[in-house]
């Protein structure tokens, strides 16, 4: 099979190219700190709005139903690793997590049956976001 | 709430429901992605379940 490599690149040149309005650093950055801050707001300042309105709604649902369970918002423990983990997978949610953070909320409660099911929450709901703000950077510099 | 199924079925239905929409730009593809995944989250639950069940802790 003759592999015709100038319309492969073609073909890739065509899908890379997209809407590139964000696409200098100080725009991708703030795109970047917006998305982590209010979840879905990259989608929303890169058009996607039907996107945006789901993951705005999702994400701090999930982040309060981890504290409703009792989960533990995690301190940044270097000593511990996979609390550092942890706790860099919370701050990845944003602004619940600030909020959390700003009340006391997520004390965390060892004892009660929900306990780890309110960490999953947590911290899935932060490494979602993540996966969130990593979309709308690829949209901003037309990958997607 | 402490119910392990409905946690789970919570659990699933956020998840399925942020990559579906993540994933898949069609609102129709988006659906069928969804219920895919939320069943697949479900199903593998209870097989993993009844799998683990002979298994003392």
């Amino acid at each position: 099979m003759r592999y015709d490599s100038k319309e492969d690149m073609t073909t890739k040149s065509t899908t890379a190219e997209g809407p590139r309005a964000a696409a200098e650093p100080g725009v991708l950055v703030l795109l970047c700190l917006a998305a982590w801050l209010v979840p879905g707001a990259g989608h929303f300042w890169m058009g996607r709005r039907q996107k945006a309105i789901v993951f705005l709604l999702a994400l701090p649902a999930m982040f309060l139903i981890g504290l409703l369970l009792n989960g533990r918002v995690f301190p940044f423990e270097l000593s511990d690793p996979l609390v550092g983990l942890a706790a860099v997978a919370d701050l990845l949610a944003g602004t619940p997590w600030i909020i959390a953070r700003m009340m006391d909320a997520g004390a965390g409660k060892v004892t009660a049956a929900t306990y780890e099911y309110g960490n999953c929450f947590l911290i899935v709901s932060g490494l979602l976001n993540f996966l969130v703000i990593l979309d709308a950077y690829d949209i901003a510099l037309g990958r997607k | 709430m402490t119910s392990h199924f409905l946690l789970l079925i919570l659990f699933s239905f956020f998840v399925s429901l942020v990559f579906s929409v993540l994933l898949r730009d069609e609102p129709r593809e988006q659906v069928r992605t969804g219920a895919m995944m939320f069943g697949g989250f479900i199903a593998t639950a209870i097989v993993l379940g009844w799998l683990m069940y002979p298994f003392p802790l």
